[in-house]
């Protein structure tokens, strides 16, 4: 697995010299990169997927917090820089320990050093994974009629197909996804299933959907890991299949779809390698809460504030989220996947998917 | 004729009843007035009275007092309250009246701003006592060292108003002189005995020339401690001034004046009243000024009292008014509130001011932070005449003035704007007056006058802009401070990362320093110190050299840097309080007045520092804990720590 690095280091080295040229020539250090809200994402005609617009954020050694910020950059790059020459790579939770050894520049929480690694991303234009920082495996899951031949850490190859060769738990997507670790070999499927809750995903394996609607069922298991955005993305290449998102019906599981389709704020700028704009959003919707009337619950006040949130978010601006955000709000209430079951365990599968993916002209009746 | 007979009758009948009410009978109907209204109250208002009577005592002798209470014997809801001060005593053949008549006292008539004005004070106890309990009250006073104390027991004969000494002897007393009340009354010690304690506490505070020790039955004993070694200024007695004089009282001094023509009659037994505004006053009232003021009827009173507040009359001369001064609020404060150690405390003081011919003077004072709840409304502190109010809040000027103020810029919370804040702060307020216009006879709050209301404002509003000056030079600061972190610690540690990744020599910082902090930092440091010499006075102020042989020296020392990237040429100025006398200053000022001293400085060039060193005497430690700095010929937005000079 040796790879060239040599443009990552000169990548890195540029920062460095930046500030480093700042210094010499009298000028208070600082770095430019874009402004990382959701005022500053634009969606990419070429790409269909959402990016940094043009706004940019200095960060310069003046006030506290931009030195700090300054130093801490320093910090990783040097910290990457040695990783790469020793050969080795660290998870992001394990550089947030290492920084307990760097002094000033020390990270006071693992969420502070997670954003600074998107942010040398960001400056650098590289990827987390040229910077040999890898996250926590996640084990989200996958189960459908799909082959996939994963490179094992033995350096075979091994093929293995998502339903003969795993368990109910299904295949557990590694956190490189890229060819060098995982290729496709053989699809043979109708649809992708995202599915947000791990309650709901294994409900349809046990009432063998991925069978009887040869679908291939994705855990996204929350908010999903950069690992199964990539995985779905590179699904979709390969098999052009319809990718359908299907979660609670609330707030935050509409962003979990933006994510897994337009790109998430946070890593816009790696949108094209992690959103899918095939997506489609499955449910539940506020409308479903009516028509199949489902059990509910009281929206709160921060749901109510992300709500309003979404109505201001580029990625939201179709008239189909604009209806149906306003008509969660007028309803006051949210309710879950799982709400489905009132009508019994088999609801969810012989009733509700089917006349969803029709009402989608995903299927025909 | 049968009517007429009849109604004779009546009047016959009704005369029998129309008898003398006897003062036993009037306390009896008024005592929730007079504030022995339940049982919680007669206790405080025992101690009050008893407390005030010595504090007025020792100030006409001069007398620095010292002052101590206790509480005794309580049982079946009787407590002995004794108070005993060093003040001058009384002579024996007074001390009946002064203790055994109602309405007795020699400050009843005068204009003066004093504790009690209606002499209803400490005889009311001792009827109170009387009733309640059926004892004496006993009284030892001692009036000159070589002389013996005297101790008289005496009762109210209710019936007389007079007193009825039940006992007289004299004993040996240990102290030069003074005077020592036991009364036994009916009091409710368990739920009184804290407002006592509040009582004497604020006392303290607002009589900080006093020294209180206050015995509790179980023996624990307080002691609010001396914080002024100087008696307040003595308040002088003046006449009435017109705009306030009422016709009865117009009448009744006209009757009884030397004066033989009505313009002498107005210029020698009223104030503010000269040559010309007594003949405006005269002409406006169409009256001739030789006319016998004796001779004058109801009527041409009454034409005089109108034009009295159709002409211009000067304000009444304020001497009479014997406020305590910023310094000294400023010190008993910082006393009485040590175990809060507040983060900060600010005092403003109004010139005298006047209502309805009525001199009267307003202090406040801001206590803030510290272990003050944060969660509850703020502590409202109501004084007058050096006497704390401990009722009625609602219904006091004072109130409603700090309820008119919006407090939220001051960091407290105060929803929509008005009412009583909430937040860690204690709101001091002190009234002087010659006559504070109390809304009723217990004199627990001061009546809605908006001349007072007025200064009461204007003074929080000063104090407040103290605060909100404080807060924000404590943010400039804390900013400021960032920026030497940045520098001295951040900066350094990214250029030797920066220049180690790409193997380079580490590049120097220094052109860049002056570029991030782009400022001129004052920062001063205040000491104290006990010394045994007389401070040197500078020749350049006109005051007389300082008297004082020792005390505490308070200590300035300034520090300047000029962190902007040309040389910088200022002034500078250091407030100073009034009552402090400067010392050694170096470098030389330009000039000194009573208010400040100011520093024409010699330009400053960047990165390079000056430091300024000046003493005051006449302070005690602690009292000057802040410099008060301002420059001038420089943009003030380059300066942290110190603000814009505004002029004198």
């Amino acid at each position: 697995m040796s790879r060239d690095y040599s443009n990552v280091i000169s990548k890195i080295d540029a920062v460095a010299e930046k500030i480093y040229d700042d210094f010499k020539n009298s000028e208070i250090p600082s770095l430019k990169l874009p402004t990382r809200t959701k005022s500053n994402i634009r969606f990419d005609d070429k790409l269909e997927v959402w990016k940094y617009g043009k706004s940019t954020t200095e960060r310069d050694a003046k006030s506290l917090a931009g030195a700090y910020m300054l130093l801490r950059t320093m910090y990783m790059a040097d910290f990457i820089k040695e990783m790469i020459k020793i050969n080795k790579s660290s998870t992001l939770r394990e550089m947030y320990y290492i920084s307990e050894g760097w002094n000033l520049a020390k990270f006071h929480s693992q969420q502070e050093s997670n954003l600074l690694a998107e942010d040398l991303e960001v400056i650098t234009s590289c990827m987390r994974e040229d910077f040999k920082l890898r996250p926590e495996e996640d084990g989200a899951r996958v189960i459908g009629n799909v082959t996939i031949e994963e490179m094992t850490r033995n350096n075979t190859k091994k093929k293995i197909h998502c339903q003969d060769d795993v368990g109910d738990a299904g295949y557990s997507i590694p956190y490189n996804v890229e060819t060098e670790k995982i290729t496709f070999k053989g699809i043979d499927a109708d649809l992708i299933i995202a599915i947000e809750t791990g309650g709901m995903f294994d409900r349809l394996v046990e009432n063998g959907f991925d069978t009887s609607h040869r679908a291939i069922l994705v855990h996204l298991k929350g908010q999903p890991a950069r690992s199964t955005r990539r995985f779905i993305k590179r699904l979709n290449g390969a098999s052009n299949l319809p990718v359908l998102v299907f979660t609670d019906c609330d707030p935050w599981s509409y962003r979990i779809f933006a994510s897994v389709a337009y790109g998430a704020i946070k890593t816009a700028h790696i949108s094209e390698y992690l959103a899918t704009p095939a997506s489609q959003y499955l449910g539940v919707t506020p409308s479903d809460i009516e028509n199949y009337d489902l059990p509910t619950d009281t929206l709160t006040t921060e749901d109510i504030n992300a709500l309003k949130a979404e109505l201001t978010d580029p990625r939201f601006q179709d008239s189909f989220w604009k209806g149906e955000i306003k008509l969660q709000l007028k309803m006051g209430k949210k309710s879950e996947q799982q709400a489905l079951a009132k009508y019994g365990l088999d609801y969810v599968t012989d009733t509700y998917l089917p006349e969803k993916l029709v009402e989608m002209g995903i299927t025909k009746k | 004729m049968e009517g007429y007979i009849l109604t004779q009758i009546v009047a016959i009948e009704l005369a029998k009843k129309q008898k003398e009410i006897s003062v036993a009978e009037f306390f009896e109907r008024n005592k929730h007035i007079l504030g022995f209204g339940n049982q919680t109250r007669a206790l405080i208002t025992s101690v009050k009275e008893g407390v005030d009577n010595s504090l007025d005592a020792c100030e006409e002798a001069n007398i620095l007092p010292d002052i101590y209470v206790e509480i005794k014997n309580h049982e079946d809801g009787e407590c002995k309250v004794i108070v005993e001060d060093n003040g001058p005593g009384i002579v024996k053949n007074q001390i009946p009246h002064v203790f055994g008549r109602l309405l007795y006292g020699s400050r009843f008539h005068s204009i003066r701003q004093s504790r009690g004005q209606q002499g209803i004070g400490i005889s009311a106890v001792v009827l109170y006592g009387q009733l309640t309990t059926g004892k004496h009250a006993k009284i030892i006073s001692k009036i000159a060292e070589d002389r013996p104390a005297v101790v008289t027991e005496l009762v109210i004969d209710t019936n007389k108003n007079r007193a009825e000494v039940i006992g007289g002897d004299t004993v040996h007393w240990e102290k030069p002189s003074g005077t020592r009340v036991e009364v036994s009354i009916i009091a409710d010690y368990k739920r009184g005995k804290r407002f006592v304690y509040e009582y004497l506490q604020s006392t303290s505070i607002v009589n900080p020339h006093a020294k209180i020790t206050y015995k509790e039955l179980d023996g624990t004993e307080y002691i609010f401690e001396r914080t002024s070694d100087i008696p307040p200024r003595k308040s002088v007695e003046i006449k009435p001034h017109p705009y306030g004089v009422e016709l009865g009282t117009l009448i009744k001094l006209a009757k009884e004046t030397k004066a033989r023509q009505l313009n002498s009659f107005l210029k020698t037994e009223f104030s503010s009243m000269g040559d010309r505004t007594t003949n405006a006053a005269i002409e406006m009232a169409g009256l001739e000024k030789t006319l016998n003021p004796k001779n004058m009827t109801r009527d041409q009173f009454l034409t005089l009292h109108k034009a009295f507040k159709n002409i211009k009359i000067m304000a009444p001369s304020t001497d009479c008014l014997s406020p305590i001064g910023e310094t000294l609020v400023k010190r008993s404060l910082k006393n009485e509130t040590k175990e809060i150690s507040p983060e900060f405390i600010f005092t403003a003081s109004r010139p005298p001011s006047v209502y309805t011919g009525n001199p009267f003077q307003v202090e406040v004072g801001l206590v803030y932070g510290g272990n003050l709840p944060k969660e509850d409304s703020v502590k409202i502190l109501r004084f007058a005449n050096r006497v704390p109010l401990l009722y009625q809040q609602g219904g006091c000027i004072i109130t409603s003035a700090i309820s008119s103020i919006d407090w939220r810029r001051y960091g407290l919370n105060q929803p929509s704007g008005k009412g009583i804040p909430t937040g860690p702060a204690i709101l001091f307020t002190h009234v002087s007056s010659t006559l504070i216009p109390f809304t009723s006879e217990s004199k627990e709050a001061i009546a809605d006058i908006p001349e007072i209301e007025n200064e009461i404002k204007l003074a929080f509003r000063e104090c407040a802009r103290k605060v909100q000056h404080h807060i924000n030079k404590k943010v400039k600061r804390e900013k400021t401070r960032e920026k030497f972190d940045l520098i001295t610690r951040i900066l350094p540690e990214i250029a030797k990362k920066s220049a180690h990744m790409l193997n380079k020599p580490v590049p120097s910082l220094d052109p860049i320093i002056t570029k991030i902090m782009d400022i001129v930092w004052i920062e001063d440091l205040i000491e104290y110190e006990k010394v045994n010499r007389t401070p040197v006075q500078t020749t350049l102020t006109d005051k007389p050299s300082a008297e004082q042989k020792g005390g505490i020296i308070t200590k300035s020392k300034i520090m300047i840097v000029n962190y902007k990237r040309s040389p910088q040429k200022f002034n500078l100025y250091a407030v100073i309080p009034q009552d402090a006398v400067v010392g050694e200053v170096n470098p030389k000022p330009s000039k000194i007045t009573n208010n400040y001293i100011k520093w024409n400085l010699d330009a400053i060039s960047s990165a390079n520092k000056v430091d300024i060193i000046f003493e005051l005497a006449g302070l005690e430690k602690g009292d000057f804990d802040e410099n008060d700095l301002y420059v001038e010929n420089i943009n003030p937005t380059y300066v942290i720590g110190a603000d814009k000079w505004e002029g004198d």
